[in-house]
């Protein structure tokens, strides 16, 4: 049964209230004294050489303060890639520089090679256009088998448009190339994981500001990670020492990925700040979003299955073709490597697995983690060839996976892919879909569809997935440059309410609802007495912020040991208060209770204490109340689940309209199940955009097709179904306090495959032979595989 | 500059302006009602839904000139007079039908647009009526739900939490 209140209840979010009534300070509210706008001169073009750029116009033009171009930083740093790959062969991944403006060549459209400061947007707009780019257009290279193949680079420091050549895992290569050489059964599919543009409502938005007095600046930014975005700048791309440095990100609208990354429009608005001693202050407008915020996905993959006759699985081998875009964004090459590929065994027994990843550098915009991050392209690919192998072998799908699910009693399961699965119940999952879906009425539903004159499909799908990526130490062997831990400061003010200052960050995911949900329950106060501070990197510890369905899992984690060492020292200065010693001091409800006595005191009572320490035994305990823990993972956590849905297909138009999806997740325990279905909700809507409606495209010259809400087709109400949600049968992570796995990013991985083997199944069901269609599947495309079927 | 003078959530207010101020600027700049959102350049997402004369329009797509005379209603001026949130404020809370709240003050102007058009909408309608409004994180759900509740509606069976 849910609870009323603590872990476990649905407590509505507190941060709503702000949300709802206009109150929220999103980075763009911000209005500072003396505040002046930064416009960008980005290019127009894909692949150039910048052969001059005339900026002595726009410097004389009215309320013009500062003009920057690629040469003003060609002497700091650039902004690094956070994880290093090694290719196959051993070599390190190339790694070629990326400017906060470019400077020599622009290499994709939206790049930015010079920035015009001024009073106000509107001179800093006709400014920008005064300045004279002379810029040799070259090429665009933006296919990638046609850039692996070419002898034009991107970067041509480097020499090849191949970043890496990775290979997961290398050993099993030999052994997974016989194994799929020897099976009597292979199903092989190629396909196309579309690239995605993230879309968060708010578009970036970055003010810089100087205080000479002090030689220090605060940037406040569209971040999901300020620590991750100060660390950057410090140590890599400005030079600006840390304690100089603060950021701040306040409400922040929405990331999904995009906002985890360093821009470089966040280091010039601190460049210029600093010269011109105001605060500068950038919005992005959304065309500037699609053109210049990490895009997602773009995976081109050939991927074989080997199986016995009987549905067994023997092996799979993937090859795939990644695309990085023009340059390495923070997360760029650990996406579609250690996110990817060690989750290329899925739910299953299989023993061999073989992955090849080539990144490949293209005239388009940086990709990088996007809701899933990697995950979602191993999901796609995985299911995708279970679901055309079943139909080849003549399997039940469902029945095809249960016989090669791992089994509840072998965790825990080291995967074909090298990662050890702590815990999960796949069948379980599986059962209560079933239960969901009513399978025995789907041919009378499809019976009813195709009297209205349409094609009903019923497509299924298991996932596993990967979160609160870790642990630093295997992490760092593997490539990562940074550690993946993550921190909390519990302070128990003096009149004994709290601040818990965390290194997650909310950007719609409920922290300041649920966090306050687990400490309230811990220390038996009640949650509206407790308040987090995430955000502002002068306020909390350090911690790595909120990506990979890591903040509960990690930093909350990290909050529960914080939060027992409160309840260590606060039982020492009951004990003092009690007169007893701490060993014999019980903790419950709030209360500290000599055992066997009716003396106690309140949590309250001892707050006041710590802090006013009179007649305290200060050799023993320090006065305060406030502790802090840095938490480091031991192992990633594995939500998992078994999503369906029904799909209706107008053979007349290709049109396909999702009647009912189901997603059954294993998600370990749930904190706030409102919070975690409202997860999932997003999830399936960004999930089913991708497998219907979304798609980044550009064209042979390396221009944006998709550059607007006119252009890139954006779920909207009427895209979407009601969703069914269950995630009431969660088995507990082994490893983490609270025993969670991360629930952000599932309904993104789980649901494209469903749907597109839903649709496959519908275009069977009509006597089509069509095996597979590639995302989006948009009308045209599907009516065009049924007329070529 | 021109002069304008208009009714904003019932305060009457007369402020110069541009010819070009756009009147999503005019509220967040001009009067610092910053609830009003800019989510895009091309009058698609309806995150700067407003009330003029108690028709909802996008903010980023009219004049703050325009707006002359007007009764203009925002995000701001929505919550009862005791400050306590409204009824589709407190739906949209009540069944979680927002998550990073950028597109929500365009999403309960335009459900308060709805219930007055039409008092009981069907989901159907409500989806329909949404077209010009796009969220990012809660795949809909919950917004339509929060809206089918805010109308008087029934919706324990709308699975969910």
């Amino acid at each position: 049964m849910p609870k009323d209140t603590g872990i476990g209840a649905s407590d509505k979010r507190r941060e709503d209230i702000r949300f709802l009534t206009g109150a929220g300070h999103y980075t763009d509210d911000i209005k500072h004294y003396g505040a002046t706008t930064a416009i960008f001169c980005r290019s127009t073009v894909a692949n150039g050489i910048i052969k001059s750029i005339d900026t002595s116009a726009a410097e004389n033009m009215p309320g013009v303060l500062a003009v920057f171009t690629g040469a003003d930083f060609a002497d700091v740093g650039g902004n690094p890639a956070g994880w290093l790959i090694n290719s196959r062969d051993g070599t390190p991944m190339k790694e070629p520089k990326r400017p906060v403006l470019a400077h020599g060549k622009v290499r994709h459209v939206g790049d930015a090679y010079a920035a015009v400061i001024a009073e106000t947007e509107l001179q800093a707009r006709n400014a920008a256009e005064a300045i004279v780019a002379e810029i040799e257009e070259l090429p665009a290279i933006v296919d990638m088998a046609a850039a692996l193949a070419g002898d034009a680079f991107v970067h041509d420091e480097i020499g090849t448009n191949q970043c890496f050549d990775w290979g997961w895992i290398e050993d099993n290569r030999a052994a997974t190339d016989a194994a799929i050489k020897a099976a009597p059964h292979v199903t092989t599919l190629e396909l196309v994981n579309n690239r995605l543009v993230p879309n968060a409502m708010e578009p970036r938005c970055s003010i810089g500001n100087y205080d000479a007095g002090n030689d220090s600046y605060v940037l406040q930014t569209t971040s999901q990670n300020p620590h991750l975005t100060r660390l950057l700048i410090s140590a890599f791309v400005m030079g600006i020492p840390e304690n100089k440095l603060t950021v701040i990100a306040p409400d922040v609208g929405g990331g999904f990925g995009s906002k985890i990354y360093h821009y470089g429009e966040e280091a010039l608005v601190l460049a210029a700040a600093r010269k011109i001693g105001r605060p500068v202050k950038w919005t992005a407008d959304r065309t500037e979003a699609f053109l210049t915020d990490a895009h997602g996905r773009d995976h081109v993959t050939k991927i074989e299955l080997a199986c016995e006759k009987d549905g067994t699985f023997i092996a799979f081998r993937t090859e795939t073709m990644a695309n990085v875009g023009a340059y390495l964004s923070n997360f760029s090459t650990a996406t579609p490597t250690f996110l990817h590929g060690t989750l290329m065994a899925g739910n299953y027994t299989v023993p061999n697995v073989y992955v090849n990843v080539k990144a490949v550098f293209t005239n388009t915009a940086p990709v990088d983690a996007y809701r899933g991050a990697g995950r979602p392209e191993a999901t796609y690919s995985i299911e995708r060839v279970i679901d055309k192998a079943a139909r080849e072998l003549g399997i039940d799908p469902i029945a095809i996976r249960r016989k090669n699910f791992v089994k509840p009693d072998q965790y825990p399961f080291t995967s074909a892919a090298g990662l050890e699965y702590d815990s999960g119940n796949y069948d379980a999952l599986m059962d209560t879909l079933e239960k969901h879906i009513d399978r025995d009425g789907f041919a009378a539903r499809r019976k009813a569809s195709e009297a209205r004159g349409m094609l009903r499909g019923l497509g299924l799908n298991a996932y596993i997935e990967a979160c609160g990526i870790a642990p630093s130490n295997l992490v760092g062997v593997l490539g990562s440059r940074v550690g993946l831990y993550d921190a909390a400061t519990v302070r128990v003010n003096a009149t004994g309410n709290l601040s818990v200052m965390v290194g997650a960050h909310s950007h719609g995911q409920g922290h300041e609802t649920v966090f306050p949900q687990i400490v309230g329950e811990m220390l038996g106060i009640d949650p509206a007495s407790i308040d987090i501070v995430h955000g502002d990197t002068s306020k909390i510890p350090f911690g790595m912020g909120t990506y990979g369905s890591r903040s509960l899992a990690v930093c909350g984690s990290a909050m529960v040991r914080a939060t027992e060492k409160i309840i260590a020292k606060a039982k020492k200065i009951a004990a003092h208060m009690l007169e007893a010693s701490a060993d014999d001091v019980d903790f419950k409800d709030g209360q500290f209770t000599v055992k066997g006595t009716d003396k106690s005191v309140s949590f309250g009572e001892v707050a006041l204490k710590a802090y006013i320490p009179h007649n305290f035994p200060l050799e023993d305990i320090e006065p305060g109340l406030e502790e802090t823990a840095f938490y480091d993972p031991a192992n990633f956590t594995y939500p998992s689940g078994a999503y369906a849905c029904e799909v209706e297909v107008d053979p007349d138009t290709g049109k396909v309209r999702v009647d009912r999806f189901v997603a059954v997740d294993d998600f370990g325990n749930i904190m706030n199940p409102m919070i975690v279905t409202g997860q999932v909700h997003g999830g399936l809507g960004q999930g089913i955009g991708q497998a219907l409606l979304e798609g980044a495209r550009y064209d042979d010259d390396g221009q944006l097709l998709s550059a607007s809400y006119m252009d890139y087709t954006m779920p909207r109400a009427d895209d979407l179904p009601f969703y069914t949600v269950d995630h009431a049968n969660g088995t507990p992570c082994t490893h983490n306090p609270l025993g969670v796995k991360g629930c952000g990013e599932a309904g993104a991985i789980g649901s494209p495959p469903t749907i597109v083997n839903a649709v496959i199944d519908a275009l069977q069901s009509a006597g089509k032979n069509v095996t597979h269609i590639d995302m989006p599947l948009t009308p045209l495309r599907v009516w065009d595989a049924m007329q070529n079927a | 500059m021109a002069s304008v003078a208009m009714v904003v959530n019932g305060k009457s207010i007369t402020r110069e302006v541009e010819g070009r101020t756009l009147l999503v600027d005019f509220l967040r700049d001009d009067l610092r009602l910053t609830g009003t959102h800019v989510g895009c350049d091309t009058s698609q997402c309806g995150a700067c839904v407003v009330h003029v004369n108690g028709q909802s329009v996008k903010a980023c797509a009219m004049f703050a000139i325009e707006a002359d005379g007007a009764e203009v209603a925002t995000i701001e001026g929505q919550a009862n007079k005791d400050g306590s949130l409204n009824v589709i404020q407190q739906a949209f809370q009540d069944h979680h039908g927002l998550q990073c709240g950028f597109c929500t003050p365009g999403m309960v102007m335009t459900a308060a647009a709805l219930l007055k058009e039409n008092p009981k909408p069907t989901e159907a309608e409500v989806r329909s009526y949404l077209e010009g409004n796009i969220c990012r994180c809660t795949g809909y759900h919950n917004i339509v739900k929060a809206i089918m509740a805010a109308s008087g509606q029934d919706v324990t069976a709308i699975a969910a939490e």
